[in-house]
């Protein structure tokens, strides 16, 4: 404004003397219009201003180069005293205002000032993220109408506030400078009209013809409205066909399903009942499986070891070591072809199927054990396959859970939520078949990149390559849009209206934060176009298909309720009871060779879809802590027999196809397989995802989609660098994690406390501090943190962590203020996993504060270890004094991408500095939150803060409910009760750091059977042993 | 400049049989001066002196490139991270800190326990003080991540926000110890030197250096109550700069020791670090002494005796340094703390292990030829061994900073620290600062002190203090 105003006094034309520092008389002052427009309310306001400036009076003040106190120089003979005075002040300020660099442009307030808003204050708006798998229902925080973070739902009875990392990176993928941000034809950019002429003859051509040449191509569609509208596409064209490709999704449980109850249906589990879990290769704790919210917290209120012998045991047949695995009590690695026989014997033993089958020395007595167990808790018990098991074992885990009296308790049968719950693969090898036939004029592809992830052997691309026309729908320009003569820029979730279902059926409207940031056309809007409604909004279309849905009398406030919740009331899908029509287990299939190739979706980038999401790319793999790349996983013993190294790059041969990737020795991993993951191997997709890792899509056909035998590797002799966080997985038997088997947490439930010997607090000639308002702390329970990394993700988007990209990570400078360390106990062939989540530890003596030179890093009066970002010099001796190593530097400019980028710079929270170069950071448990909830509640009388309205990001991002966070002055809070309870402990409080974040004790409840309790106290002993000698 | 043979030095007359003397017979008052100041006024310039400063001028050049690109890009360039917050930097700054200490050693305390000898070698040994201090004064500037606020924020300095630095801070401490030694170093250098500028000032003919070197003698007349005033001044100045010497590397070693960090947090630090400096020292002492004497024909003043002496010292700190070193491996064993045993055990067979044994060798096995007096007595292998000293001494720091920083208390933040091209820079380029520092300095200033040489001869010596003797 000031700036404003003042080009635009430069502009005026040199007034007479007597002009610029006119008599008082007749002239208005600032104030007095202040006070003339005050009186006047509601609309009058601005018809006042408009009248107003229409007023001479208000012309010539606009105009008036001084302000009101320059009339004090006009009459008065002023000194030249005075003049000095005020010159030296003036130079004064002018120096001052040198020191900070003033933006340039111009800084507007609101015009009109929004409804609800309060600048500073963060609106939350309901709407929910679409994932194949089910849409995740969130709450997204806007900071003056720009969405900065994606929190869960906690209304939604799904995910019941959980979130995952896909979630939590989203709104990244909003902001992400390399989005496709126009329409192109070959590349070129065109506006949405030339599309519109260039696509209507076509498809009135098609239309007339019963649209036999148009084709559909979608991912899959669990959206109510989309479905609708794909229904009346098919009645406009009744002879085009709709297509689904999922390159990742639901894998063979659909096919079991078919087979089985003749129809499709989708499997969810309650573990809230569970007392027995066994998984075939099910990773039901990763981010991306079906139900994951809902599973981590079920999974981890069955965990709690206070509930005695009602604690859930759980089994896992792993192919891959996978967090699900090491959350197991009893793992055992094989090889994802040989889940099928280990399947065959435990339904055997547990009473169906056909024949046994014979297994050897561990496994038979794996089998047997968890046989038993299951049967012991018939009703209590569950059998989960995973999604790229064979049809087979999904076959048999249905059987055994029918057998055991889990369906219905454990096992929830639903409706899919999916509008067209197809075969994926069968659905795409059609649509090439009929291209080849050259039955395909016009192929329109949504959201889908199938020329980059299709089954190699179905040669998609060259396919395509045969379709006169090809229309391309995506937020990025990727493989398929290159290939397509036009690519319509997509919208992302933020900025569409929409809706979608979550896993359990339950629909959500999903409503835009922001308009399209490059006027982006959603597939709603899209599909429109084609049925001929080629200027129907995304809004009327989402709330027209309500409308007719909704059967109740007031719509109007129906919808805002479901707008508000984020929630349609009575959509969720109700348990089905459904009897099995075939039984018969399919026969296990041949294979010859001797290593085998298993394909997964990546922990973080999924299918590839996320490959540009430089959050997601940053946050370490659970188990192996990669970033920035897949890896080709084998297990320690193989690649000693192959005399393959950690790095070394190796190709993999396989049905006549090559591809290269660098391997990574995996304790846990079996034998004689390697495990390869999808989405990576971009290229040209944006300056992140490209150029990272292999592309092993290149080797996946379409009938083995997931594992197959027959792979040859071959050392190439050349090495490829690959950039981990946490190069040393060992705890050198140090009591860093304190674990128990429940036998032994019944009989010495305060275990943990016994492993160190901790300094008696008050051993100390100073008197401690008095915490009078608030003691803030935090409690992470170990025994509920399945290491899905939600919280990592969820801090660097609630603290502007910059990203520092693969070289750093090499080097050993990742930002994240939160980590999860990974450790493994046990033999390398079958280890023992914890997951450790590290935030700083806000100690009571903290070692960093009395190392600091210039007092940067500080203890506030609420406990809390302060950083004071502007005061840091950066002499990094905070991090050298840390035991935690939970300080963060800023060895360059690390948030250079987000000064450079008018898109990240919008992403940034405004309640956090961005950090420059040379200064340390770290986690200061979401003070900015707490400073919310202070200053909202010192506004609303100096009411108390109740226990729960300040959630850490990580608390609230956490689906398994691991972190607590609250006031310890109060004796009721959460935190305080959980800091009673006997499992409690302090990492490395034998340092007397008094660390304000404590751990609770890991409890495994294994089977007495597969692990007697004697030798376990031995081995303990000899840890015990170990770390007296520290080596 | 021939001599009787009835006339000997007087130092001469106490020394052992067999033993060298700290001036070669035959100077006179006249003589020593004009050796010494022939070396800046009248001696032409040799193509060795050109291409050995032009060599340390390049690498000045290389430290300008590297601290330019450092301020311009951050900390970042060099191979520090998490875990390993501190390396070069920190470990050149103690290393040069370290070196800087021999010349307060000689100058300041051998001054008061009445070291004659040290007279022929306490000016340029108090230059190289100077210039170490330089080199090392800059680390601490340059490794924060924002030098242009540190430069003047670790300063307790009355400001209108009422915040002071940190007291309980290592750090800050550090700013005291190394900016007061600095500044006794040069006034006790500059001091010393007054006399002698005005002897310059007086044979100079060139008018220019005449004026400059008349300016800085700051009229000294050599009068009798100049000498009185002067010897006062002088003396006091030694007693100021003696508790530095102990001072200065106790509050570096606090850097360390004050950290809760294995490896660090040991009481033993101060008196070894100490040790350690004055170890240093004297290498490097001996290799700016060894090329003087040869190139400058200095050997009647540099004798076989200083030589000896210094070797000596080292063998005895070397011995003081040894023993840190043995009761670190007790006390990590003694102290039954794992994280202790650890942290020794990853030194010896980490994956570091080489720098430990290459520290052992070149700090404690090696010297252990100083126990031979014909190797005292031959410049060039004892030149070799104070090399093997101060890369000893500089791997030292190396393994007490960046392998004990590199696997602490967790597992999981373990991390290794590889330097890159731009510590190595850095390091190489103060070597540079250092040795174009010191090539100016023969060349433009007396390096030997002519007014203290000439108090060594025998017609110097008042007679009370002969007979004394006799």
């Amino acid at each position: 404004m000031d700036n404003e105003q003042n080009t635009k006094g430069a502009q005026e034309p040199a007034k007479p003397k007597a002009d610029v520092c006119p008599t008082k008389r007749g002239k208005l002052e600032l104030s007095e219009v202040r006070d003339m427009l005050t009186e006047k309310k509601g609309p009058q306001y601005w018809r006042t201003l408009d009248e107003l400036s229409q007023t001479p009076e208000f012309e010539e003040m606009l105009h008036r180069e001084f302000p009101r106190q320059a009339s004090e120089w006009e009459g008065g003979g002023t000194s030249r005293r005075d003049f000095l005075k005020v010159m030296s002040a003036s130079l004064a300020l002018a120096a001052l205002s040198a020191c900070v660099k003033q933006p340039l442009e111009p800084i507007v307030p609101y015009v009109r000032q929004p409804e609800e808003i309060t600048l500073g204050k963060p609106l939350f708006f309901a709407t929910a993220f679409p994932m194949p798998m089910g849409a995740v229902p969130v709450l997204v925080e806007s900071h003056e109408g720009r969405p900065t973070k994606i929190e869960g739902n906690p209304q939604h009875p799904a995910t019941l506030g959980g979130t995952d990392v896909f979630t939590q990176a989203s709104i990244l993928t909003l902001y992400d400078p390399d989005r496709s941000q126009t329409i192109t034809y070959l590349g070129d950019a065109r506006p949405w009209g030339q599309f519109l002429n260039a696509i209507r003859g076509p498809l009135n051509a098609q239309k007339a013809a019963g649209g036999g040449g148009l084709r559909l191509l979608t991912g899959a569609v669990t959206s109510p409205t989309l479905a609708a509208q794909i229904r009346d596409f098919q009645k406009l064209y009744p002879q085009a066909k709709w297509h689904v490709w999922e390159p990742v999704a639901h894998g063979n449980a659909r096919a079991a399903s078919q087979a089985r109850f003749g129809q499709p249906i989708d499997t969810q589990y309650n573990f809230e009942k569970a007392e027995v879990v066994v998984t075939l290769d099910g990773d039901f704790l990763s981010s991306g499986f079906l139900g994951f919210h809902r599973n981590a917290r079920q999974f981890a209120a069955r965990r709690r070891p206070e509930l005695k012998e009602a604690m859930l045991r759980m089994y896992a047949v792993e192919s891959t070591p996978t967090n699900t695995g090491g959350k197991a009590d009893h793992r055992l690695p094989v090889r994802a072809s040989e889940v099928e026989s280990i399947a065959r014997a435990l339904a055997a033993q547990v009473g169906v199927g056909g024949a046994s089958v014979n297994l050897q020395g561990e496994q038979a007595k794996f089998v047997a054990a968890a046989a038993k167990d299951l049967q012991s808790k018939r009703g209590r018990c569950v059998v989960v396959p995973g999604e790229h098991q064979s049809v087979a074992v999904h076959m048999l885990a249905h059987s055994m859970n029918q057998a055991l009296g889990a369906v219905g308790q454990t096992v929830i049968y639903t409706d899919p939520i999916e509008a067209a719950p197809v075969d994926y693969t069968a659905s795409l090898k059609e649509i090439v078949g009929d291209m080849n036939a050259g039955k395909v004029d016009i192929l329109i592809m949504v959201g889908v990149n199938p020329v980059y992830d299709a089954p190699v052997d179905l040669n998609f691309q060259q396919a395509m390559d045969k379709v006169p026309l090809r229309v391309h729908q995506g937020m990025y320009q990727d493989e398929t849009s290159r290939l397509s003569h036009w690519h319509i820029n997509g919208t992302h979730y933020l900025e569409q209206w929409g809706d979608a279902r979550a896993f359990d059926g339950t629909a959500s409207i999903i409503q835009p934060l922001i308009a399209p940031l490059y006027s982006g056309r959603s597939d709603h809007e899209l599909l429109a176009m084609m049925n001929g409604q080629s200027d129907a909004s995304g809004y009327d279309l989402v709330r027209k298909y309500w409308q007719t849905q909704h059967t109740g009398l007031d719509f109007e406030s129906w919808w805002r309720r479901s707008l508000h919740d984020g929630l349609i009331e009575g959509t969720t899908s109700a348990p089905k009871t459904i009897a099995a029509k075939g039984t018969a287990i399919p026969a296990a299939p041949q294979s010859s060779g001797s290593m085998e190739i298993m394909f997964r979706r990546d922990h973080t980038i999924y299918d590839g879809r996320f490959a540009q999401n430089a959050w997601l790319q940053e946050t370490p793999k659970p188990m192996t802590q990669l970033t920035w790349d897949n890896a080709v996983l084998l297990s320690i013993a193989t690649g000693k027999k192959l005399d393959i190294k950690t790095e070394d790059l190796v190709e993999l041969e396989y049905q006549g196809r090559k591809v290269k990737g660098a391997v990574w020795l995996t304790p846990g991993h079996p034998d004689n397989a390697a495990t390869v993951y999808l989405g990576y191997g971009r290229d040209n997709s944006g300056r992140v995802a490209s150029g990272l890792g292999f592309n092993a899509y290149k080797l996946r056909r379409s009938d083995a989609p997931w594992f197959d035998r027959g792979l040859k590797l071959t050392k190439t002799g050349e090495t490829y660098e690959l950039a981990c966080t946490q190069g040393h997985q060992n705890m050198e038997g140090r009591a860093l994690v304190r674990a128990a088997t429940l036998e032994e947490f019944i009989k010495n439930p305060g275990f943990a406390h016994e492993m160190v010997e901790a300094p008696a607090p008050g051993l100390t000639m100073y008197a401690a501090y008095q915490y009078k308002d608030h003691k803030w702390g935090m409690t992470i329970d170990m025994n509920s943190c399945i290491g899905c990394k939600t919280c990592v993700v969820a801090c660097q988007s609630e603290n502007n962590i910059p990203v520092v990209g693969k070289t750093e990570v090499k080097r050993g400078r990742h930002m994240h203020w939160l980590r999860i360390d990974t450790y493994h106990e046990g033999t390398a062939e079958n280890p023992k996993s914890y997951f450790q989540p590290v935030p700083c530890m806000q100690c009571e003596n903290a070692p960093c504060e009395v190392v600091c030179p210039v007092g940067a890093t500080v203890h506030s009066a609420e406990g809390l270890n302060d950083m004071v970002y502007n005061r840091c010099v950066g002499t990094r001796y905070c991090s050298n004094n840390c035991p935690y190593k939970v300080r963060r530097f800023n060895f360059l400019l690390f948030t250079a991408p987000v000064w450079d980028s008018p898109q990240l710079s919008m992403l940034q929270n405004p309640d956090v500095t961005v950090r420059s170069r040379g200064v340390m950071e770290k986690c200061n448990y979401c003070v900015q939150r707490i400073t919310h909830a202070r200053i909202s509640a010192e506004e609303d009388n100096n009411r108390k803060i109740p226990d729960g309205e300040v959630l850490t990001a990580c608390q609230q991002a956490c689906p398994a409910d691991a972190i607590v966070f609250g006031d310890m002055n109060d004796p009721n809070s959460r935190v305080s009760k959980m800091k009673a309870m006997q499992r409690n402990f302090g990492l490395l409080e034998e340092l007397n750091t008094r660390p304000r974040t404590t751990y609770m004790a890991v409890v495994r409840n294994p089977n007495p059977e597969l692990e007697p309790q004697q030798k376990r106290e031995e081995h303990a002993s000899l840890a015990v042993a170990d770390a007296g000698k520290g080596v | 400049m021939q001599q009787g043979p009835e006339e000997k030095t007087i130092t001469e007359e106490r020394l052992l049989p067999g033993q060298p003397a700290t001036l070669a017979p035959g100077h006179t008052l006249g003589s020593i001066t004009d050796k010494i100041s022939w070396v800046v006024l009248r001696r032409p310039i040799t193509l060795g002196w050109v291409s050995g400063f032009a060599i340390a001028f390049g690498l000045l050049m290389l430290l300008q490139l590297a601290i330019g690109y450092l301020l311009f890009r951050g900390v970042g360039i060099w191979g520090i991270n998490i875990p390993v917050g501190w390396g070069f930097a920190i470990i050149n700054f103690v290393w040069w800190i370290g070196i800087g200490h021999a010349g307060t050693l000689i100058s300041a305390i051998l001054l008061l326990l009445k070291q004659n000898w040290r007279n022929s070698i306490n000016r340029f040994a108090e230059a190289m003080t100077l210039f170490a201090v330089a080199c090392a004064g800059m680390f601490p500037l340059i490794h924060t991540g924002r030098p242009w606020l540190a430069v003047y924020w670790l300063f307790p300095y009355p400001n209108t926000m009422g915040v002071w630095p940190q007291f309980r801070s290592p750090l800050i401490w550090d700013v005291f110890a190394v900016s007061t030694y600095g500044t006794i170093s040069l006034l006790f250098w500059f001091v010393g030197l007054i006399p002698d500028l005005a002897t310059f000032r007086d044979t100079a003919k060139n008018p220019v250096a005449r004026f400059v070197y008349g300016l800085l003698a700051m009229g000294w007349r050599g009068s009798a109550r100049h000498w009185k005033r002067y010897e006062s001044a002088y003396l006091l100045l030694a007693g100021l700069a003696t508790p530095l010497v102990l001072s200065v590397h106790t509050v570096v070693s606090f850097d360390f020791a004050v950290s809760i960090l294995p490896g660090w947090h040991t009481t033993i630090f101060p008196p070894y670090f100490v040790a350690g400096a004055i170890y240093s020292g004297f290498a490097m002492v001996l290799v700016l002494a060894i090329p003087i004497r040869q190139f400058y024909g200095m050997k009647d003043m540099i004798t076989e005796r200083h030589l000896d002496n210094a070797a000596k010292v080292m063998l005895a700190t070397g011995l003081i340094v040894a023993y840190g070193y043995a009761m670190e491996v007790f006390f990590a064993w003694y102290s039954a703390n794992g994280f202790e045993r650890f942290m020794m055990h990853n030194r010896m067979f980490g994956p570091y292990g080489w720098a430990y044994w290459m520290l052992i060798a070149t700090n404690i096995v090696i010297p252990q030829v100083l126990w031979i007096r014909s190797v005292r007595l031959a410049p060039f292998k004892l030149f070799l061994v104070s090399i093997v000293v101060l890369v000893g001494m500089w791997m030292e720091r190396f393994v007490i900073v960046a392998v004990s920083l590199h696997r602490d208390f967790l597992p999981s933040s373990w991390g290794m620290y590889v330097p890159t091209r731009w510590d190595w820079m850095t390091f190489v380029g103060t070597l540079g600062l250092f040795f174009t520092a010191m090539f100016l300095f023969i060349r433009i200033m007396p390096m030997i002190s002519i007014f203290e040489m000439r108090t060594l001869l025998p017609e110097s010596k008042i007679e009370e203090e002969v007979a004394a003797h006799d």
